[in-house]
């Protein structure tokens, strides 16, 4: 079965369709790369699987998008599916706390007031964002004075520490310099094992690096889904070969 | 070509010696003000103009209750106004729908920042002073001076709530939080800089109040520091308008020893709310 499915999505904000009729099947334990020239569409795509465009007025949905098989639209409590379906945003945000009080953010708001647990997440969290060997002896340092990349790993760090099973990434190494990038890359290499990750991206060589299958948005539609080795060298489509090569978008 | 250019640079040189030479006149004002100030009232300040009662004897009388009455207004002014202003700017900010009514409130709340105060003093009399029976205490006036510092704390908590960036908040729902604990553990205290600083403006807004007190009937001669919020009461600038419209020259020289303290007391407030907000920013480096 697949963890994230779409039938037939369509996206709306206000009267222009974002999306349309968009059918995919995301394996568990696989990275997916979203990629596609800006305003394609790709990352409000993404952000229907943990219903972050709830947020934005007028926005309207339909078609299905299942969990695991069930309708996230239909089913679940919204709050409960974002911490299934955690996020990693552009932007490192980590929240004007401790990097402490950043990873375990969501167990607060759970209520867990355990110490013993709350260290015990931090440090596993933080040893998945491959960020605990640097920030171990500061824990209590404000998570804004860390470098880019660390407040980046801090952010991943804290959707890991609610155990979601689905990691979003909206270009979540776009702002960072290229040896932040490539920890980044290798971190979403490892976390594979334990997550399923789609990331959007802007950069081709850090999809095909990086993802297992890559699917290829424009104008609002996915014209061509596959594994990531075929997209880049054998692409089906022409558009795909061309935005691939580089010679659009 | 090379003529409009010369002409462009004298019109920049113009411009920049007009805006330096106005600036200059101005401070010039203030300074003129300021000597003159210090120069009448400097000799009065000593431990006996702080801790005297009101005296019809310009060198016997002192400021204890006016400062005694200030303090205790504004305390209880800032219990008033805090809650009611933070949380109302909260609402507009984060909660409320966006639809006509809310944008009328919002230019309305905006519009009674910029109200004469002596307007909230009338409103005050007949509000809190005749119908809820206050009398001319110090709660009515706390009330009237709440009401009129209200706009301001609700406009500075907006304020200081725009500038949260919304990624800090979707970070928090994505984490699967609710709008109230995203506002209440992660919004809020990010803002509460820009909160504090609102406050302290507000409160060194309040001080300098005489008009809309002098309307609710707060008394010029007050012989007695007030204990409860019953009492009646004056105010520093009370007493300095008091003194002021006094034909005696010693109680001008009183005047300008309390606009002293009072000067001394806004410079304080500003400087601790400036001080606050770079600190904060410091911190908050988005």
């Amino acid at each position: 079965m697949y963890k994230l499915e779409t039938r037939n999505a369509n996206l709306f904000y206000g009267e222009k369709q974002a999306l349309k009729d968009i059918s995919i099947g995301i394996e568990p334990n696989t990275v997916t790369a979203f990629i596609g020239p800006s305003g394609c569409g790709k990352s409000s795509f993404l952000r229907c699987f943990n219903r972050m465009n709830d947020l934005i007025d007028n926005t309207t949905i339909n078609g299905s998008f299942l969990l695991d098989g069930e309708d996230i639209y239909e089913r679940e409590e919204v709050y409960d599916l974002r911490k299934k379906v955690g996020m990693v945003f552009q932007k490192p945000n980590p929240f004007p706390k401790s990097i402490f009080e950043n990873v375990i953010y969501g167990l607060r708001i759970n209520g867990i007031k355990d110490k013993d647990v709350l260290n015990e997440r931090a440090e596993l969290s933080l040893k998945n964002a491959a960020l605990w060997d640097e920030v171990k002896d500061d824990l209590n340092k404000s998570a804004l004075s860390l470098s880019g990349g660390q407040q980046q790993r801090v952010c991943i760090a804290r959707t890991l520490a609610v155990a979601p099973t689905v990691v979003l990434m909206d270009e979540p190494a776009s702002a960072l310099d290229p040896i932040s990038t490539a920890k980044i890359e290798d971190l979403i290499y490892e976390l594979k094992s334990k997550f399923t990750i789609v990331i959007v991206t802007h950069n081709m060589q850090q999809a095909a690096r990086v993802s297992d299958k890559t699917a290829f948005f424009y104008l609002g539609e996915l014209i061509e889904y596959s594994d990531t080795k075929q997209i880049f060298t054998n692409p089906e489509k022409e558009r795909t070969q061309n935005y691939v090569t580089g010679r659009f978008g | 070509m090379d003529k409009h250019l010369a002409i462009s640079k004298k019109k920049d040189k113009f411009f920049r010696i007009l805006a330096l030479s106005l600036t200059v006149f101005a401070l010039l004002i203030l300074l003129v003000l300021l000597v003159d100030i210090f120069w009448r009232g400097f000799g009065r300040l000593n431990w006996g103009f702080f801790n005297n009662l009101p005296s019809r004897h310009p060198e016997k009388a002192g400021i204890l209750t006016a400062i005694a009455g200030m303090l205790s207004l504004l305390l209880f002014t800032v219990i008033i106004a805090l809650p009611i202003g933070i949380l109302a700017g909260v609402y507009l900010q984060e909660y409320r729908a966006k639809n006509r009514f809310a944008k009328i409130v919002e230019i309305n709340i905006a519009n009674l920042a910029g109200v004469p105060s002596v307007i909230y003093g009338i409103l005050g009399l007949q509000l809190f002073v005749r119908m809820a029976g206050m009398g001319n205490s110090l709660l009515a006036g706390a009330f009237t001076l709440a009401l009129l510092i209200m706009p301001i704390i609700i406009v500075s908590t907006r304020e200081a709530l725009k500038a949260v960036p919304q990624s800090l908040r979707e970070g928090s729902y994505g984490m699967g939080a609710t709008k109230w604990q995203t506002t209440s553990r992660v919004v809020i205290p990010s803002a509460l800089g820009g909160i504090l600083t609102g406050i302290i403006l507000s409160i060194s807004r309040a001080i300098g109040e005489t008009a809309p007190l002098l309307v609710i009937g707060a008394l010029v001669y007050v012989p007695f520091i007030p204990e409860g919020p019953n009492d009646q009461f004056t105010t520093l600038p009370i007493q300095i308008f008091n003194w002021v419209s006094r034909p005696q020259a010693g109680f001008i020289v009183n005047a300008a020893a309390g606009i002293i303290i009072l000067l001394l007391i806004t410079f304080l407030l500003n400087g601790i709310a400036i001080y606050i907000r770079n600190k904060w920013y410091k911190k908050m480096k988005y």
